[in-house]
């Protein structure tokens, strides 16, 4: 008896799945695992971030105060903005919308490109007043336990560096979104990878949300 | 014939809200830093920040539309996370409660 | 009576396309297992030669047949590649994959591709392993102890972490893979309660791996910048601390440890239940502790931290909830005993294996309660002791099942069966080699011999040459099988579909099954283990 299952396979009903609203509730899912997984993944560093702040609350806000806490505060906005015009852009999915698809993505693009732009900004000037850890003249001012201050910018260059990559790969994934939508490979039956994309978006924008605070706005009540 | 789920789709207006409130909230967390809250200016920034998950994820992320087991799978997620964050801390908290170098 | 060539001739996963494209780019879930059973066997072997190497140093106590240098190495490497590229891997990969959509009536995983990049991470994975090891080694212990991985060993750190990073994203795929298709991939009446044992313990592992193993990559990464760029977490001289590390190091490793044995038990289940023709006793029970293990296995992490200089009360926080842990696991045992009363048991090989799982999992189960208690463990931290706790439970559990389940399944899985007698010797012979092997590394261990040490005192050689000759006899018992079950490939008896008159959907489809596992989804109405629904003349076993 020949195989039942002689259909063709399409984007949107691959041969693993009997329906449509099964692959994309499997799809959503998977998605939804993979960010718990980036979860622990940032976890393991916060949990680092959370020990060494308690045992050196003081260097830490006098560390925290060396950032721009006015370019952090723009920053977060940018990438917020960021997260509103991706929402818009599966919004447009869902109605179908092609070219409002296109429109959304790219202005998510610039903006995430404008996050990573200032964020080099700002890696330059720790760097030129010498707060990377693995500069032979480090010196945090105000201070005399340079130690736990290296450890602030460890964690701050490790922490926003992991965001970046993130921030990196995403604007990847946009780009090829951006592309296959070009090509028509979506509609409003089927718009699935750009849910999904959103979906990582929207993690490396939450990560940010906790990321801003917990290192720009320690002890910024202080005096300089 | 595809077999065409039947979703919500928000509003702009929903959207546009959520983003006001979410720009709001960094501004207020900025200017609340700079308050003298003592140990409370920490919560206060985590309250602030959990918040905007919540907004992000319930409205931007579309939660609050999806299945009862993507909300458990979230929930989970976090629930894993509190607990490297506490029993590491169990260790680190109690340094010295026996006494010096233990 | 099965007729040889119409078998031969039928359409099935293997000789659907030739080629090693056909293979390479495949997204069958049936041949991606495949190709994990040939990696994980390499990586197997070179893990034992390691072994081998070891157990030959220790045969005299002066430390004669390398240096401390090289000893460091190779206890490092055989750790590293035994648990990251053989035992994690080792069931889900395999047996998972093969049987896992087949037990619930899927035609495949939800993400087949995903699949695929899963045996291609842990290729890549173990590329540069074997390449840190032949380039110069590495010699920190595969735990990776801080500030001497870190900063002081001048070996192939980077290179090792890396790997094992790269690595643990296939486990994590495969755990998500699992997931979502038991979720959503069932077929209609396979509710949850009428699926196998086997998919409750590997789902309940999908969920270890998607927890635990980012926080070791996020570890290994913190581990790579701090030799790299210098940024020192750890570091004692910045007020950084080193037992930091173990947390986050042993947050994920022991839960690892459960994902090695889990679905080892979970094969213990099927093997249990049709070699007594019996359906599994308290199936809700089993079903439910592989989660709690699962669950209570990510808060005992501090009882590998207890001389470490963590604090005491975290000391005892991690060692009650540690005896938690074994009530799941002691409730498995109890159920396969009592599926074992009253049933119709035979003793083909995969029960062997699966008695020899039972006892010796129980044995290595208990000593783990023993070093869960803080005044013991204080005594046999490090020694010889832990050493045999952990391969009574990995060895003496985990590879025994791997081995039943291969058996088990070997005629599903290529038609063929292999010879039972030359079976049956092997599992004895492994049997015996390794409780010789492994016995008096506990008696060792309580007398004093300190772990990853290569010279010891005179008066400890007895035991240690007892050790090394087991292992010897151990290493015959495992070669037996690679050569037996290879000849059966080309010569063994035609297998029919349910040889050994199991109960499970991957039974009612030829041996070998075809590419698209059912010609129709079947549509489930009995239970996991319900033998009315086996015809009679299947019933052919106690051979």
């Amino acid at each position: 008896m020949e195989d039942s299952h002689a259909q063709a396979e399409t984007l949107a009903l691959r041969e693993q799945f009997d329906t449509e609203a099964q692959q994309k509730d499997a799809s959503t899912l998977g998605m939804w695992i993979f960010l718990i997984t980036e979860i622990m993944f940032f976890g393991g560093m916060f949990a680092a971030y959370t020990i060494y702040r308690s045992a050196y609350p003081t260097v830490f806000g006098v560390a925290s105060s060396s950032l721009n806490v006015t370019i952090g505060a723009i920053n977060t906005c940018v990438l917020l903005l960021s997260s509103f015009t991706m929402v818009m852009a599966v919004r447009a999915g869902q109605l179908g919308q092609r070219n409002m698809i296109i429109f959304f993505l790219i202005i998510t693009l610039i903006f995430g490109c404008v996050f990573l732009g200032v964020k080099a900004y700002e890696w330059t000037e720790k760097y030129e007043e010498h707060h990377m850890p693995g500069q032979i003249a480090f010196h945090l001012d105000g201070t005399p336990l340079q130690g736990p201050a290296k450890l602030f910018f460890s964690l701050y260059f490790a922490m926003t560096g992991l965001h970046a990559l993130h921030m990196v790969v995403g604007v990847g994934i946009l780009t090829f979104i951006i592309l296959e939508t070009k090509n028509g490979k979506y509609s409003a039956d089927y718009y699935t990878p750009i849910d999904i994309a959103g979906l990582y978006w929207h993690f490396v924008d939450i990560v940010w949300i906790f990321l801003f605070p917990l290192l720009y706005l320690i002890d910024r009540h202080l005096p300089k | 014939m595809s077999q065409h789920v039947h979703e919500h789709i928000d509003s702009v207006g929903t959207y546009v809200g959520i983003l006001v409130l979410l720009l709001i909230a960094t501004v207020a967390t900025t200017l609340v830093s700079f308050i003298d809250l003592g140990n409370f200016s920490v919560v206060a920034a985590l309250a602030i920040a959990v918040c905007k998950m919540l907004l992000v994820a319930l409205f931007f992320m579309h939660v609050r539309h999806s299945t009862k087991l993507t909300k458990l799978v979230i929930v989970g997620g976090l629930m894993w996370l509190a607990i490297l964050l506490l029993l590491t801390l169990t260790d680190f908290a109690t340094r010295g409660w026996t006494g010096p170098g233990r | 009576m099965n007729t040889a060539v119409a078998v031969e001739e039928k359409e099935n996963y293997l000789n659907n396309g030739y080629g090693l494209k056909s293979w390479l780019l495949t997204k069958d879930h049936k041949r991606i297992a495949v190709l994990y059973f040939i990696t994980i066997s390499i990586f197997f072997a070179i893990g034992g030669t390691f072994a081998s190497l070891i157990r030959a140093e220790l045969l005299t106590p002066p430390g004669d047949l390398v240096s401390s240098e090289t000893y460091n190495k190779l206890f490092t490497m055989h750790g590293v590649i035994m648990v990251f590229f053989f035992l994690i891997p080792s069931i889900p990969a395999t047996m998972g994959n093969f049987f896992l959509p087949m037990m619930i009536g899927a035609r495949d995983l939800a993400f087949p591709r995903v699949n695929l990049l899963s045996w291609y991470l842990l290729i890549a994975g173990g590329i540069l392993a074997i390449y840190a090891m032949i380039a110069g080694g590495v010699d920190t212990g595969w735990t990776f102890y801080t500030p001497y991985s870190t900063t002081y060993s001048n070996t192939y750190v980077i290179t090792t972490a890396l790997g094992i990073f790269v690595a643990g994203f296939s486990s994590i795929l495969t755990g998500l893979n699992f997931i979502v298709t038991v979720h959503r991939m069932r077929a209609p009446g396979m509710t949850w309660f009428r699926m196998p044992l086997f998919v409750w313990a590997n789902y309940a592992t999908g969920l270890i791996q998607v927890l635990g193993t980012p926080v070791i990559a996020v570890t290994l990464v913190l581990v790579f910048c701090e030799r790299v760029f210098h940024i020192g977490i750890f570091d004692p001289q910045l007020g950084g601390d080193p037992i930091l590390f173990q947390h986050l190091f042993w947050f994920y490793s022991h839960p690892a440890v459960y994902i090695m044995v889990l679905p080892g038990m979970g094969v213990i289940s099927e093997l249990i239940s049709t070699f007594s023709r019996k359906a599994v006793f308290g199936y809700g029970f089993v079903a439910f502790s592989s989660v709690a293990i699962a669950v209570i296995g990510f808060l005992v992490w501090g009882h590998h931290l207890f001389v470490s200089g963590q604090s005491l009360y975290a000391g005892l926080v991690f060692s009650f909830l540690s005896y938690f842990v074994a009530i799941p696991s002691a409730i498995k045992v109890f159920n396969w005993t009592a599926t074992l009363y009253k049933g119709s048991i035979s003793f083909a090989t995969p029960m062997l294996y699966a008695f020899g799982f039972i006892g010796l999992f129980t044995i290595g189960g208990l000593t783990g309660l023993f070093v869960a208690s803080l005044g013991f463990d204080v005594h046999v931290t490090d020694t010889y002791f832990v050493i045999a706790h952990f391969h009574y439970v990995m060895v003496g559990g985990t590879i025994m099942a791997y081995m039943g389940g291969l058996h088990y399944w070997w005629p599903k899985m290529t038609g063929r069966m292999y010879p039972e007698g030359w079976a049956k010797l092997s599992a004895l012979i492994i049997f015996v080699g390794f409780n010789f092997t492994f016995f008096p590394q506990f008696i060792l261990g309580y007398v004093g011999m300190p772990r990853r040490y290569h010279a010891y005192p005179d008066e400890y050689q007895v035991l240690h040459v007892l050790s090394t000759a087991g292992a010897t006899v151990l290493a015959l018992g495992y070669l037996m099988p690679a050569v037996y079950f290879l000849w059966s490939l080309r010569y063994g008896e035609i297998a029919s579909a349910n040889p050994w008159g199991a109960t499970g959907l991957e039974w009612q489809t030829p041996s070998p099954p075809p590419t698209h596992n059912f010609e129709h989804i079947p549509v489930v109405t009995h239970d996991a283990y319900d033998y009315t629904t086996v015809p009679r003349e299947v019933m052919e076993v106690g051979r």
